[in-house]
């Protein structure tokens, strides 16, 4: 071990960092392609039910999300609202976003686009009816109720 | 490649280590790891004229559900709990004609579900899992029975066939506004 020791001193010989670089590039790399993008800031409330029998979606890039709740900010008072993208809409706004959602993909992928109902467990019915009916109009047939996993008892 | 006398100097390559913690910090903090899922279903077409003849559909086909704005409920004009929406629900499509007041067969049978402008999409959700879950059951059932394995690992044209004898029937009535 005598090659290892600095000339004179007594001290350890330092840790070799070279491979640090090497370690947190795979941590990174790993965490690149495990994870998504964070897509929209929330405004509203979103606590999603729990349910048991789930799918999972197999390719994110052909979902668009609608999410409904409560606002967080007060201010915009405290009736469940929805947001597209990253703004207040109304149901009237949902045609125009699915059309433009439509529009943004490949046209052999169109068929495929599902369109994901985030809304808040406290969220009534009326307006989650409100926008299947727009759905339906622009003949945005697959839709998913996000809902997260209940663990069995 | 023969080395040359002369060597180039190496780069300090000590500030890597920075710079990839510095983009490993930004993914991590700018993704999400949450699985995106939920319960995937069809919306019915939008048709502008009203069917003037509608299909006759016998009554004792047809499972009526009812979730009202305290979130109750009937099903088949009897009080329920969500839970056991479930096995009520696989007695009526398995019924084939067994009980007078349940499905005469599977491919008849219709699930009626109707729900109150109120109604928490909470429950609403419950409810929804629930019919899933036993049409899944009684597919998984099928599907096991048939072709020995269950029906999510089925290839195209079996699960063509389980869902040709055990069809997804749900309906869904315009809510209750007040």
């Amino acid at each position: 071990m005598s090659r290892f020791k600095k000339k004179g001193s007594g001290k350890m010989a330092p840790i070799s960092t070279a491979s640090l670089p090497d370690i947190v590039f795979m941590l990174l790399f790993f965490f690149m392609v495990s994870t998504v993008m964070r897509e929209n800031t929330l405004l509203v409330k979103n606590s999603l039910p729990k349910a048991t029998q789930i799918k999972k979606i197999k390719r994110k890039s052909l979902v668009d999300y609608i999410y409904v709740g409560n606002p967080r900010d007060a201010k915009f008072g405290t009736q469940p609202k929805i947001q597209l993208n990253d703004a207040f809409a109304d149901v009237e706004d949902i045609q125009t976003w699915v059309l433009n959602n439509r529009d943004s993909r490949r046209e052999e992928e169109v068929k495929y686009l599902t369109t994901a109902i985030k809304a808040d467990v406290k969220t009534s019915m009326g307006i989650v009816t409100d926008i299947k009916e727009e759905l339906r109009e622009v003949q945005q047939y697959k839709i998913m109720y996000s809902t997260a996993k209940k663990v069995d008892k | 490649m023969a080395r040359k006398s002369k060597e180039v100097p190496e780069i300090n390559a000590g500030s890597m280590a920075d710079i990839a913690f510095l983009l490993l910090i930004f993914f991590l903090v700018t993704t999400t790891m949450d699985q995106d899922s939920g319960i995937s279903r069809k919306l019915p077409a939008k048709s502008d004229e009203i069917i003037k003849d509608p299909p006759p559909v016998k009554e004792k086909n047809i499972f009526v559900v009812l979730l009202n704005q305290n979130n109750q409920l009937l099903v088949e004009e009897k009080l329920m709990n969500v839970d056991d929406l479930k096995n009520a629900t696989i007695e009526f499509i398995t019924n084939n004609g067994k009980k007078d007041n349940l499905s005469e067969s599977p491919q008849k049978a219709v699930v009626s579900l109707r729900n109150h402008r109120l109604t928490t999409y909470d429950s609403y959700v419950a409810v929804q899992d629930q019919l899933t879950a036993a049409y899944n059951e009684v597919r998984n059932s099928i599907a096991n029975q048939k072709f020995g394995k269950p029906y999510d690992e089925l290839d195209k044209e079996q699960t063509k066939e389980v869902r040709k004898a055990y069809p997804m029937n749900i309906s869904e009535a315009e809510p209750i506004k007040e």
